[in-house]
């Protein structure tokens, strides 16, 4: 295999031009082909292949090869080509798809991502050796499907030692393929003695390559004695177990040695079948509607519509000054621009936000190859994937999404034979789902597998020294498992268990301004809620002023506001406040004790109360006044200061001042603990 | 122009050597000081800041700069020097040091002087207001004493509570 790897100097100039200029281009556009040919690929139905999808993995190998070609790289090159004739033979429906094709074609896929790293880095890192793809791809192609594996060939071989000076050495070799796993089967064909030369026969099936078996019987005799050549009358027989492997997850019947059974995984991203033909419509009309853009391009565009936003504010503020009669025009105008304004906001905001599908998209292929690992058979069931959320966020949730998947499949979901002892189909089921919710967007990750120990989770809890008593209730034992090194997985595998996940995830989610939830039935499964605020730049809010400085409480989050006649206030035994409004009694808290600030109204007895939601629960903020309701930009605080509790970022009014914008749910969290530790309280009748 | 970071472990005289030339004079109290004019951005006047709750005394809150949220501090009344008092003639420098944007209310801001090696003077170890460690030297124009100062060392420091300081 040619290898002109990429280093420095570009290897494409032809007629002077230099290329390396679009070499990022490239590689972009081939990193979206791999994903695109990925995600058909996976999708792709093998018993009624959709013509319309091996056309277009077709042309993502095409493209990717026509441009390693221009650029010079040509290991990338060779690769995709052999691809390409397959995918070729395939849409010419010269060829079935077969299983074993897309699990080829996908490991191609990996490789071609590796060269393309490496390519696209800094030239080092080891050249992808793709020799035995390439060699494995040609033969699918050629339509020689019996012997082409995936992961080994299996290859039958007849192995002459000799001469030796004592042929019971070779004897040996028995031991070896005894202790070492995976190596296959020997089997004697000289009933244990020499012939006349003095050289040992024997028959040996296994998936190791000549030059490996030569080093490792070189332990007992020497190389030069050793002579492998194929087994030709074995060959038939190859075919049919080949084919037999395939359909048969037994590992009885075949004669290979150690390789792991085959574990089905059916992995299917669930949609409609009425709507796949419209998807792909749209996805074609989409696919050439896009237009590739510069992340900075676009914040810098976010940013300058939010200046815009503050001086249009301030512009309407002073045109609620002028008189209306003299200044007709110029408040028509004014209000036009308002309009405008909004919509234009709108659209930008659109513009960063990504559909869920992005992260949805690249768990199928963990599942499988995860699922396969495990020897488990999971399904993954999506939806939601339209719900739109932040690129930035997008970015972070990924890693927690992922830790909490492969939790479900490596804890979670039971074994096959596991699963069918207790009536559920042997095929365990992962759900995806995200949804807006309030000013939320809300991801679950749920699964139909054991769900959490109650016991064994107490157990461990007991075992780390952390206090837990069998009278807490279910929930609080799930929140055990926050707890950093906490695991109760029986061994650590390379995917979970070593306790150092579950911690993370939560601190990582916190990070993002969002909660998450646990929830579980033991036997029937677990659910991972994960909450994130959509963290839109720009929102509604509504001020109050409270000491003379103005607050911004997001409107979101606002129930309600009403001014309290006297008596409505009633005070709870070392509890606080408490106000009743239509029957349910809201604990009240007072702005000015959580910001320290002094009371300005001298007179308590009608406060005006801000009602506000967070979480699910209900209080009443206590200000001195309201004042307005309105658009604002969000300012972020910590670019220049710091992290204020309760205070979730900034924002400038349209007098140019700056009004702190309140985290609601920190407020009431604080004054609410506050409030049951002071010792003495105000009493108010 | 060059300009280096001051740091710490060096020597004072190998300090002053990599000193850059040009220094922003101004007071707090009767005391003049000077710091690199690289690291101001401009000088405003003062307006009042939106308090910030449970905030240090000398973080007087935050104000808007041209869409930029900038928090101000007071080092007069963070080192006790002179009256703390709000006037027309109330300086801000807004600074920019360790990545952030900060203002620094002063009583008077003079001028732009350029200090060559042989004017700077390292200073001697008294304990005054500030901590030694942020003053990098004296400088000598005509009849006045300059305390210059590292203002991006001053700013970041953990007792100046601005910056948070990473705790594991």
């Amino acid at each position: 295999m040619s290898d002109n790897s990429h280093q420095g100097a570009s290897p494409a100039a032809s007629d002077g031009v230099d290329l390396s200029q679009f070499f990022q281009v490239f590689f972009e556009e081939a990193g979206e082909n791999l994903s695109g040919m990925e995600t058909m690929l996976l999708a792709l139905d093998i018993d009624n292949p959709v013509e319309e999808d091996l056309h277009a993995i077709f042309r993502c190998a095409h493209s990717i090869k026509g441009g390693a070609a221009t650029f010079g790289f040509q290991d990338i090159a060779e690769l995709t080509h052999e691809l390409e004739t397959l995918l070729d033979k395939l849409r010419k429906h010269e060829l079935k798809p077969t299983r074993e094709m897309i699990d080829l074609m996908l490991t191609a896929g990996d490789a071609l991502k590796a060269q393309l790293a490496r390519h696209g880095g800094s030239g080092e890192g080891n050249v992808v050796d793709t020799t035995e793809l390439v060699e494995e791809l040609r033969m699918l192609a050629a339509g020689n499907m019996g012997d082409a594996k995936p992961k080994a060939q299996v290859r039958a071989l007849d192995i002459v030692i000799g001469p030796l000076t004592n042929p019971a050495t070779a004897d040996n070799l028995f031991e070896l393929f005894k202790e070492i796993p995976d190596m296959g089967i020997i089997v004697a064909r000289d009933d244990g003695k020499a012939d006349a030369g003095n050289k040992r026969h024997f028959h040996v099936e296994t998936t190791w390559k000549d030059d490996e078996l030569l080093d490792l019987f070189s332990f007992h005799v020497a190389k030069e004695c050793i002579a492998i050549q194929p087994a030709a009358s074995i060959a038939a027989k190859n075919d049919d177990a080949g084919f037999g492997l395939f359909d048969d997850d037994a590992p009885a019947a075949t004669p290979q040695g150690q390789l792991t059974p085959q574990a089905e995984v059916a992995v299917a991203a669930q949609k409609a079948e009425a709507n796949k033909p419209e998807a792909r419509a749209q996805a074609a009309q989409s696919e050439s509607a896009t237009l590739r853009v510069n992340v900075e391009k676009v914040d810098q565009l976010i940013n300058l519509v939010g200046e815009l936003v503050i001086t249009q504010a301030m512009l309407s503020q002073q045109g609620r000054a002028l008189d209306p009669v003299h200044h007709q025009t110029m408040l028509t105008g004014l209000s036009g621009l308002e309009r405008s304004t909004r919509s234009l906001q709108d659209a930008v905001m659109s513009i960063r936000m990504i559909p869920m599908a992005v992260v949805f998209n690249r768990f199928p292929r963990m599942l499988r190859d995860l699922a396969a690992k495990l020897g488990k058979q999971v399904e993954l069931k999506t939806s939601g994937e339209a719900t739109e959320l932040d690129k930035g966020l997008i970015e972070k949730i990924t890693d927690p999404l992922t830790h909490l998947i492969r939790n479900s499949v490596d804890h979670g979901i039971e074994m096959p034979d596991k699963r069918i002892e207790s009536n559920k189909p042997a095929a365990g089921t992962i759900f995806l789902s995200a949804s807006h919710q309030g000013g939320s967007i809300v991801i679950d990750v749920r699964d139909d597998g054991a769900g959490l120990n109650r016991e064994r989770i107490l157990a461990k809890a007991r075992q780390q020294g952390i206090e837990v008593s069998d009278s807490m209730t279910d929930q609080e034992v799930w929140q055990l498992i926050w707890a950093p090194g906490f695991s109760t997985a029986e061994k650590v595998t390379d995917v979970s268990g070593r306790g150092v996940g579950m911690d993370v995830v939560k601190k990582n989610i916190a990070a993002l301004g969002g909660t998450v939830e646990l929830d579980s039935a033991e036997g029937h499964g677990t659910r991972v809620s994960v909450r994130l605020p959509l963290t839109l730049a720009i929102m509604d809010g509504m001020s109050v002023a409270v000491n003379g400085e103005i607050f911004i409480i997001p409107l979101a989050s606002v129930v309600e506001s009403l001014q309290v006649r006297e008596g409505m206030l009633r005070t709870v035994v070392g509890q606080g406040r408490v106000v009743e409004v239509r029957s349910e009694y809201l604990p009240v808290v007072s702005l000015h004790d959580v910001l320290n600030a002094s009371h300005t109204r001298a007179d308590d007895s009608t406060p005006l109360l801000v009602i506000v939601e967070s979480e699910g629960a209900k209080t009443a903020l206590m200000v001195d006044e309201l004042v307005g309701q309105h658009q604002v930009v969000v300012k972020n605080l910590e670019t220049n200061y710091r992290k204020v509790a309760g205070v979730s970022g900034a924002t400038i009014m349209g007098d140019g001042r700056v009004a702190l914008i309140l985290d609601v749910m920190h407020v009431v969290g604080t004054a609410n603990s506050r409030m049951s530790n002071s010792p003495a309280n105000s009493l108010k009748h | 122009m060059l300009q280096q970071q001051l740091s710490s472990q060096s020597s004072p005289e190998a300090n002053l050597a990599s000193l850059s030339n040009e220094f922003l004079t101004f007071k707090l109290g009767s005391e003049e000081y000077g710091i690199e004019i690289l690291k101001v951005q401009e000088i405003r006047s003062y307006e009042t800041p939106t308090t910030i709750a449970n905030a240090p005394s000398f973080i007087k809150g935050v104000v808007n700069l041209r869409g930029t949220i900038v928090p101000i501090i007071d080092m007069r009344i963070k080192f006790n020097l002179g009256q703390a008092s709000y006037d027309q003639f109330t300086v801000v420098i807004i600074l920019n040091v360790a990545g952030r944007v900060v203002g620094m209310v002063v009583d008077s801001v003079s001028d732009v002087i350029t200090l060559g090696g042989e004017q700077i003077r390292p200073a001697p170890n008294f304990s005054s207001t500030f901590d030694t460690q942020y003053i990098t030297g004296l400088g000598t124009v005509d009849e006045r004493m300059l305390i210059l100062i590292d203002i991006e060392k001053l700013i970041a420091g953990a007792d100046m509570a601005l910056v948070e300081q990473a705790k594991h």
